[in-house]
Formats: structure tokens, sequence, C-alpha cells
């Protein structure tokens, strides 16, 4: 690595690196915002390292260091280790299953001295990696349809492990990765029925039944309505039609709630019905005397359950912003622990409370413009390999956006999922830095083919 | 190179470009289009404190606070910061036991949570506090915190100050949600009458509290902030020794002793018995004494100076005989042949002196109090020639009764006094089945005072005024003025600074009657009270009631040429008006003129003091109640609901001092039903 500075520099494209030092400063002004109490002394803090903001910059400058080693590594030692490292990766994460300690429920993390490490978060860096790897390989003919399985078994198998570690939520970052391949030549269908099984399951979650059978019912009938025409050529259409309102009635009116009413627990179903932030009562009076005496295990049970809370009072921190906000250090339900989590998952209610509508449109702009960024990247690439790396840190960040916004305004489950970023912690900036920094990298050696 | 794929970017991209559009979307509602989120951010972080004013001070006419603040301490605790506390120094302190303390402990946790302070024990004694304090570095978590509570130096004027006490709903709304559940607000006498004075204005501080209601801090630095404003004082005009005289000499009895001061209107002193201690109404005992004296059946709450309604018997004859010179039906020197009764109607009214011209004019028939002399008078006002008919003359008659402050209420600043009885003759028409189907004959008792004639202590009082300025007066009031008055004030302060002149009498007609007050106190039914150094006016009563014992009554007023002082004493079912009211009446106006009490009347003041005439019946009641709760103290096991407290509510009626209380029902012409016994009542409603 004896490169001069011109040679480093040479070829790397600085808006995505503006972008990111942009959101990580952002993020650490934000954890500042939520946890710095007037009259505070706000550099001692920084130096003794007892605050969350001051770990937080002692990270960033981890990350910068880390980043400078990326940019001076060769982009062909990407190529050369992804499925090294993928396994590594892969026995991290098991290590961490069998012996790591448990934080709030989940048994995903590692103790490395005074540093806590959740592998299940560099795992994404490294199966983007091996799904690079494994599709831009000379012999794989992503057309065929082992292709397609080999490439959701490298997806898929660090996501079953993360389920094991009950970290729902970053395993279903995991799916994200179906996108990058449908980009690479996935058939749309699988797109598409797996996009609306998810989408059916939330919506007969959110919504009741009757309600449900209606609207499908309105939907199918508009739909053979305004393709009555195509009827006699194909003659799939109406079949297919009327076979999927079969199965989302079959779904949403009939499975959905058997399963909630015969099979669960009650206070699984409380639980789930607690992510899309729905009171459950149940109807059996047994099950609805079971789940009270398990509420009232619970400490400061009531009648409103945690998850309902913390989605009510995200939406009233970001509601409250209003256009322009109560700006910084002034939000009252940010910085008086009304909202949960708020240095890590539900942050983005910072913005929204001090800054308002236009802090967050600023915001969310410097993400999309990211996110372009980097398509627009993998489209200027000449290696497989390159692109589909950018894509998949495309995706991965996508998904992190919608998944955590999406939760702290009510349009998502409470999935514990960072901001990327922004969240408090090190182990997701560092996955995030070295997302976007391999990516910067490889970009820079766009002329070069990998493989 | 795999180019054919092109398109499939695009689908991408128009799949995030989907997603932040659903979420700029969702921002947009939930940040510019609703403004609920607003108000309920506020709602959860800012707390809106009161501070409330300390309340004004009430002072006696030279300068004596009879009604102060003092600060006392509530021992609060704060669970989540009780860590390795020495809890037997503790319950050692506040003489409690552990299960006691585990008890409390856990209240405190039900009602504030674990993070907000609640009182562990409220209004703790002056050494318990100081063993607190020293003791406090073993108690973490524990706290005393300031509460400023009113209480009565004297302990003397409860029924006048009155007291404060939590506001019930009724109050709230009336106030238009001014008050909130918790205040205090005067409830009763000068607290009540004068509440918008003596609370003050309210601060409101906004504080900012977390999720748990910890205070962080003011809110927005404090801009929004106000802060209060001490409640202002009020100057009365009581003389707290008199006041604690009259008191003194009511002890163990039922009555009622008025004392204003004629040239200004200013109540000087106004005692009710059975009264009580005011201090038992403030402080931590508060609620239990209440309830305590509340169900009392001898009524300690009751302030029977402006609502106890009593015949005033021959008190009235003064003013009978004022509306007989006025109407120019009598001279000075009329006189009446009284043998010993009046026999012109049938049933004869006696009188206690027989021949011996005990009422050969005016002045000498008011120093013998002669009944058949006023019963006299009362009837030639009834028939007198100058109406058309016996009831315009009663009319005029109740005009004139009116006029001196009978059957009307005086207009004193204490609220719910009561206004007497002069009846209506609307009200004789009812009891004798039609217009005009009574004469005089039939009311003739109203002219010494009886029949349904009732008046409250401080009415008479007020009358003595009346004579004593010839005719002009002063509305009765406590308050002499308002610290910082201002022109907002005149609605307290306005009607009590006009003079009234209802009648135009002329001062000679005043003269014959002082004169005869003045030869009661001479040669007349009270010569044997004196007041040293002074001459003074008098009239003694004794009315004859439904319920047992005459009623002593005696007014008077002093001294005679420049009269400072005027009184009005009734003394329930005790005898003749000389022998228990005079000499209160007599000591207070001693006391008030002469500033101390003559050596030579030490004894009697004793004497009267330590009189027992508490009538028979409420004694009893007193037995009955004991027996009972030492009778269910031995069947504590047997789960019988209570019967006492049934019976409680039934006797608080006291018939004593609510003669007219179901006057508006009945027909009959006597209103006199026999006296219950509390265990006669039960027995009724079983």
């Amino acid at each position: 690595m004896t490169r001069n500075h011109n040679t480093i520099s040479k070829g790397i494209d600085w808006s995505i690196i503006w972008c990111y030092i942009a959101l990580v400063t952002i993020g650490i002004l934000m954890i500042f915002a939520n946890e710095y109490r007037e009259g505070q002394s706000w550099l001692e803090p920084i130096l003794s390292q007892k605050t969350d903001y001051s770990k937080q910059i002692l990270w960033a400058g981890i990350c910068a260091v880390l980043a400078t080693f990326i940019l001076l590594t060769d982009s062909k030692f990407f190529t050369a280790t992804a499925n090294l490292l993928y396994v590594f990766g892969l026995l991290l994460c098991i290590t961490a299953l069998l012996i790591g300690t448990e934080v709030k429920g989940s048994k995903s993390w590692l103790v490395l001295g005074g540093f806590r490490l959740q592998p299940s978060e560099l795992t994404k860096v490294f199966t983007t990696l091996a799904l690079a790897k494994f599709i831009s390989r000379q012999e794989t003919d992503f057309t065929r349809t082992k292709s397609h399985i080999i490439a959701a078994a490298i997806a898929i198998t660090p996501a079953i492990i993360t389920v094991l570690q009950n970290e729902t939520g970053l395993a279903l970052v995991y799916f994200t990765f179906f996108l990058v391949m449908y980009r690479e030549g996935l058939p749309p269908f699988i797109l598409i029925v797996g996009a609306s099984v998810g989408v059916l399951l939330i919506l007969s979650l959110i919504y009741p039944p009757k309600t449900l059978f209606i609207a499908f019912t309105i939907v199918a009938v508009l739909l053979i309505f305004l393709m009555r025409r195509l009827f006699r050529k194909p003659r799939m259409v109406l079949p297919i039609i009327l076979l999927c309102w079969g199965f989302a009635i079959g779904v949403s009116v009939f499975a959905v709630p058997y399963v909630m009413d015969h099979v669960m627990k009650p206070y699984q179903v409380d639980r789930i019905y607690s992510m899309v932030g729905r009171p459950y009562i149940p109807k059996d009076p047994v099950k609805k005397a079971e789940l009270e005496a398990e509420r009232a295990k619970k400490k400061g049970g009531g009648n409103q359950n945690a998850s309902e809370y913390n989605v009510i009072q995200s939406k009233i921190a970001i509601g409250s912003g209003g256009v322009i906000g109560k700006g910084l250090l002034k939000g009252t339900q940010t910085r008086y622990d009304f909202v949960p989590e708020q240095r890590t998952d539900f942050i983005f209610c910072t913005i929204g409370e001090g800054f308002g509508f236009l802090g967050c449109f600023i915001f969310l702009g410097i993400y999309a413009f990211l996110l372009f960024r980097i398509i627009f990247i993998a489209e200027r690439q000449r290696s497989t390999f390159s692109r589909v790396y950018a894509y998949g840190v495309a995706c991965i960040i996508f998904f992190h956006i919608l998944i955590n916004v999406c939760m702290t305004i009510g349009l998502a489950p409470v999935i514990g999922i960072p901001l990327p970023m922004i969240s408090y912690g090190g182990s997701s900036l560092i996955t995030f830095t070295m997302l976007i920094f391999i990516l910067v990298r490889l970009d820079a050696d766009r002329q070069m083919v990998l493989r | 190179m795999r180019v054919y794929n092109q398109s499939r970017s695009r689908v991408i991209q128009i799949i995030f470009v989907a997603v932040f559009l659903l979420i700029i979307g969702q921002l947009m509602n939930l940040q510019l289009f609703s403004n609920k989120y607003r108000d309920l951010a506020i709602d959860n972080a800012v707390y809106k404190k009161i501070i409330y004013p300390s309340r004004g001070i009430i002072f006696d006419r030279k300068g004596k606070a009879i009604l102060d603040n003092v600060a006392m301490f509530d021992l609060t605790v704060t669970p989540f910061q009780v860590k390795s506390l020495d809890t037997t120094t503790l319950c050692n302190i506040l003489k409690i036991d552990t299960a006691e303390f585990h008890k409390r402990m856990i209240t405190s946790l039900l009602k504030n949570g674990k993070y907000r302070p609640s009182v562990f024990e409220g209004l703790v004694s002056p050494q318990v506090q100081a063993q607190l304090e020293e003791n406090m570095y073993r108690f973490p978590g524990f706290d005393l915190s300031e509460r400023p509570i009113r209480s009565y130096p004297f302990k003397a004027a409860a029924h006048m100050l009155g007291y404060v006490g939590e506001v019930d709903s009724a109050i709230i709304k009336q106030s238009n949600y001014f008050y909130q559940m918790g205040d205090y607000a005067g409830r009763s006498g000068l607290e009540k009458t004068y509440e918008p004075v003596l609370m003050g204005q309210r601060g409101i501080k906004y504080l900012i509290k977390d999720n748990k209601n910890r205070i962080q801090g003011s809110y927005e630095n404090g801009i929004f902030d106000t802060s209060a404003v001490a409640g202002r004082n009020l100057y009365t005009s009581i003389d707290v020794e008199v006041q604690e005289l009259a008191e003194k000499l009511l002890t163990n009895k039922f009555g009622s002793a008025v004392a204003i001061n004629p040239k200004t209107g200013g109540v000087i002193a106004m005692a009710s018995a059975p009264g009580y201690d005011p201090n038992l109404l403030t402080g931590a005992e508060r609620r239990k004494n209440f309830s305590r004296m509340f169900l009392d059946t001898a009524k300690p709450m009751y302030n029977r100076a402006i609502k106890g309604q009593y015949p005033p018997g021959s008190t009235y004859k003064p003013l009978g005989g004022l509306i007989a010179l006025d109407e120019g039906l009598i001279t000075p020197q009329t006189g009446y042949p009284c043998g010993g009764a009046y026999f012109s109607c049938g049933r004869p009214v006696k009188c206690t002196h027989a021949g011996g011209g005990h009422a050969r004019d005016l002045r000498v028939a008011l120093a013998n109090s002669c009944n058949s002399y006023f019963t006299h008078l009362f009837r030639i006002s009834l028939d007198n020639p100058a109406f058309p008919n016996t009831q315009a003359g009663y009319l005029k008659w109740k005009e004139y009764n009116n006029a001196f402050g009978l059957g009307v209420r005086v207009g004193i600043d204490l609220p719910s006094e009561d206004k007497g009885s002069i009846p209506d003759s609307s009200r004789y028409n009812k009891d004798f089945g039609g217009f005009a189907r009574w004469n005089s004959c039939n009311v003739l008792t109203l002219g010494i005072g009886q029949d349904r004639m009732t008046a409250t202590p401080i009415q008479m009082a007020n009358a003595m005024c009346i004579i004593a300025n010839k005719g002009k007066y002063y509305l009765p009031h406590i308050v002499d003025s308002i610290q910082n008055e201002t022109v907002e004030d005149t609605v307290f302060m306005g009607k009590y600074r006009k003079l009234h002149k209802p009648l135009h009498i002329p001062d000679t007609m005043f003269n014959y009657i002082i004169d005869g007050m003045h030869d009661v106190t001479v040669y007349g039914t009270s010569y044997f009270i004196k007041v040293p150094g002074q001459e003074y006016c008098a009239k003694t009563g004794t009315a004859q009631n439904p319920h047992g014992k005459n009623h002593s009554w005696f007014v008077a007023f002093a001294p005679k040429d420049d009269p400072k002082i005027a009184v009005a004493v009734v003394v329930e079912n005790s005898g003749y008006g000389a022998t228990w009211a005079g000499p209160i009446a007599g000591f207070m106006m001693e006391k008030y003129l002469n500033d101390t009490i003559a050596a030579e009347h030490l004894a009697d003041v004793e004497r009267i003091s330590k009189a027992d005439l508490i009538p028979s019946a409420i004694k009893h009641w007193y037995y009955v109640k004991d027996s009972l709760k030492q009778a269910k103290q031995r069947e504590i096991d047997e789960n019988t609901p209570e019967v006492t407290t049934k019976t409680d509510t039934k006797v608080t009626f006291d018939p004593e001092a609510e003669p007219n209380k179901k006057q508006e029902g009945d027909t009959t012409k006597n209103n006199k039903q026999p006296m219950l016994k509390p265990e006669e009542i039960r027995l009724k409603k079983d």
C-alpha cells in the first residue's frame, strides 16, 4: 500500500462521502440533543466518555480510521476474501448465539474487553460481498433457478441465525437481497408474490376481517371490470384474479383470525398486535383472564401494551414538531424520555420534533440523494461484482430507512432496527461505514473488471 | 455484462421513490394537518404548578391577629430514593410500628407512584419535627415539606372567623372551574365571605416533567409564569378579649351573645354556645373533627347568633312602645290598669306584677316589664282607627318591625344568616282559615314578643343600636376595613359605611324609651346588675318557648348618654332574663367599657361560666350515644349495620335553634311538637 495521496483520492466519489459525513454529524447532534441537559458542561463528558453522544463521537473516530484503511485497501482484496469473510461472519453469529451476552432478550452480542459487538450487523456486509461474489462468478448463470436458490440461500442463512438470536428486525433486512437479485434477473413474480403476502399479512393484522373482505372484493370486481377485454386472449387472467381474491380472503378473513384465536397463546397475539399498535381484547373470557394475568405480571401493566405506548408517543413527538419544529434542545417529548429507545430505534422522533416537517424533508432528501447516487454508481460499474454490491448497499440502507421511519410514524410494526448512520450504536455505525466505503473503494476502481 | 436488466433499475428506483413519498405523505399528515399532537405533547411534558399565596390575616380592633398562618411540616417520601433506611428510628420517632410503616409505603406507591413524593405523615408536631430534622440523614428519600395552615391563636371566635376546607364539586362548578379538586377555600364565616380578598392571587409555574413525572426544570425559562400575590389582611371591629369573655360565660350553655358598637355597626363580640376550638378544623385531624361535630346533636358549628331564631319575649317591648308612640296612639303618660293579667281577650295574659301602679305610664311599665301594658299597646296598634281594618293595622305594625330590622336579614358579612320571623298577615289568614278571620285578640302575644315572632340575637343587638342611636344605624358588620382597599372592595365595604335611618321617629320619643330602659337598670327588672362607673339601659326578657324552660334574654346598651356598646344575650331554657343573660351582658359591657372586670365581679364571672344549663335532653343524647358506642364495642364481631349513625343524622335537627323550620308545611296555629328524645325517634322510625 505505498500509493501516494493523489492515487488514493483518484476516482473517489466525494458526494457519497459528504452525505456520509453529514448523516453521521446529524446523528451525533441528535443523540446530543436528547441527552444534554441545560447547565451541564458539554465538553467534559466527551473527554470522560460518560455519555452516549461522546461514545458515538468516539465511534465516529474509529470509523474514520476504518474508512481510511478501507480506502487504502486494494479492491481485489474484497473479491478475494468475500466468501471467507462470509463464513467468518456466520461463525461469529453462531458464537454469539452460543456464548454471547443477552441484551434486551436477544442473544446477539459478543463482549470483547469493554466493547460490545453485534456480529449479525457485520454479517450484512459480508453477505452483501458473498452475494456479489456468487452472482459475478463466471460459472453463474443467473437465469437458472438453481442459481436463484443458491443466491437465496446465501441471503437467508444469516437471517435464520439472526432470528434464532431473537433479532427479528435485523433478520428482515436480509430479505432486501431479493430486490438485488431481482435486478440481476430474478423473475419478478417472486418479488411481487413475496411483497404481496407480506403486505397482506400486515393488512390483516391492522384491519378487521370485514373491512378487508369488502375491500378485496371491490378491488377484484374493479379489476374484472377493467380487464374484461383481456379475458379471451390469454384465458388465464380471470382465473388468476379470482385465485388471488380467494387467496387474499382466505388469508386475511379466515387463516389469520383462526391462527390468532386458536393456535397462538394470548400473550403472543398481544405482542403481535402491539407491534402494529392495536389493542388486543380476546373474545374468549378464559383467554382474557389469562392475558390479564400475564399483563399484571409485568411491572406497570395497565391496559396499554408497551409498543402501543411507544408508537403513540413517537407520533406525538413527530406530530408536535409542526412545520419548522421546536428547535434543537427544545423538544419536550424526546428530551424527557416520553419516547422510548430515542437514541437508537426512535431517533427519527428527535429530528421530527426538533426540526419539524422541513427538517424531516431535508433529512430524508439527504438519504434519497445518497440512495440514488448509489444506484447511479451501481449502473456505471463495469464489473458485475461491484454492481451487485452497490445494489446490496442501496437496498440495505433503503430497507433500514423504510422500516425505521415507518415505525416511528406509525406505518409499520415496531421492529427494532437502527436508522443508518444516525442511531446510536457502534456496531451499526461500523457496518454502514464498511458498506459505504467498500463501495466507494470499488467505485474508484470501476474501470477494472472484478470477479 | 448484462444490460438486459437495465429497466429493472428503474423499477427499483420507482420503489424507492414510492416509499419516500409514502413517508413524506404520513409526515405531512402528522406534522402539517393535525393539531392534536402539539397539545398532546404539552399535556405530556408541561406541568402547571399552582403557587398558593398565603391567606390574609384577620386582626381584631386592637391589632391582635386572631386568624393567622403558621408553617407546619409534612413528612413526605419519594419511594424510589428510599435506600438503606433506618426504619426502627423512624418508627420510634413517629410512634408507629413496622406494619404501619409498610402500609404507608404501599399507600404512597399506589397514590403517587415511585418517583413523586407523597405525604407520609401530614402535619407533624413541632417536637416530632425537631427529632426528624436531627435524624434526617438516616432517612434517605424522606423530606420535610412546609405547609402553611390557618391558626387561631386565641382559640376564639370560631363561628365568626369560619374555616377553610377542600372545595367540593358544587363550588368548583360555581367558580367556573377556577378552583380545582384539592384546593382549599373558605367554607364558612369571614373565611367564606371574604374569600376573594383573603385568597390573594394564585401564581402559576410551568414546569417540565419527564415520563416518570419527575420535574426537570422550568418551561421556556419561566416566561409564562405568574407569581403569587399574598392575600390581603382584614381589620375587624372584634375585641378579642370581650369575645373570649363571652365564650367563657356561655360555657356549658346553649345560647348566644352579640355585642355591637352602635357608632359604627362593627361587631365587638359574637359568641355562640356550644362552640368549638377553631383550631380543630385546621391541621391533620380536620376531617375527623369535622364529621364528629357535624353529627353532634348540640350543633357546635351552628352560629346561633345569626341563625338561632328565638321568640324575643319582653325584650321586644321597647320596640312595641316606640311603634305606639310614633303612631300617636299613646303619650308617655298613658297608663294601663294592670291587675296581674290582661283579661280583655278571654284567655288572660299573665303579668309578673299586680297593681301598685306598676304600669301607670310608659316608663314605669317598661321598667316593670308589664305584659298587660304592652299587650294593650299592640292591640291598639292593630286596631288603630286610622286604618280600615285590623289587617291593615297589622301590616303597618309589621312595616315598623321590619324597619327595626326584625323579620329581615340585618345584612352582616357572614354567610347564611337567618331572618327570624315577623309573620305576614297572609300567614295568619292561613292559620285562621281565611282573610280577616282573625283580630288583634287572636295574636295578642305578638305584642310581648311571643306567638310567631322570632328574632336572632344579632337582630336584637341591632335593634338596640337603633334605639341607642335614636333611629340611625349602620348595618352590623365584622370587618371594618381591608388592607390596601381599592374601589372594587366597595362590593364588600360599601354597604357598611352608609348610615341608615329607616324611621322618622323623633328623638324625643326615643328618649322616653331610653329613660324607661334606664329605669329597668335602676329599679326595674335588672336593678341588681351593675356596670361599675357606667349608666346603662337594658331590657330583660323571659321568653316562653315550646321546648322547655323559658329562654333567658337580655338586651342593653351603654353608656346611656353616649352609647358605645349594644348587647343582646340569650341563654336557652335557663329561666329569667336577669338571672343568666343579664349578668353575661353586664360583664361584656363592663369589660368593653372599663377594659377590665371589677374585682368584686370576678367570683360571679366564675360562677356563671361554671353553671351547667345544657338541657337534659341533650345530655341524655350524649349518654345514649356513649352507651351505644360501648354496646357496639361489645358486639364488635356482629356484622349489623350501624344503628347509631342513622339516628345521629335525624337528631342533628335542633328544634331549639330552628323553631320555625317546619313552619311552611303545617296548618295548625301552634307549631308545637313535643321534643323527642333520640331513642324515641328511633322507635318511631322502626
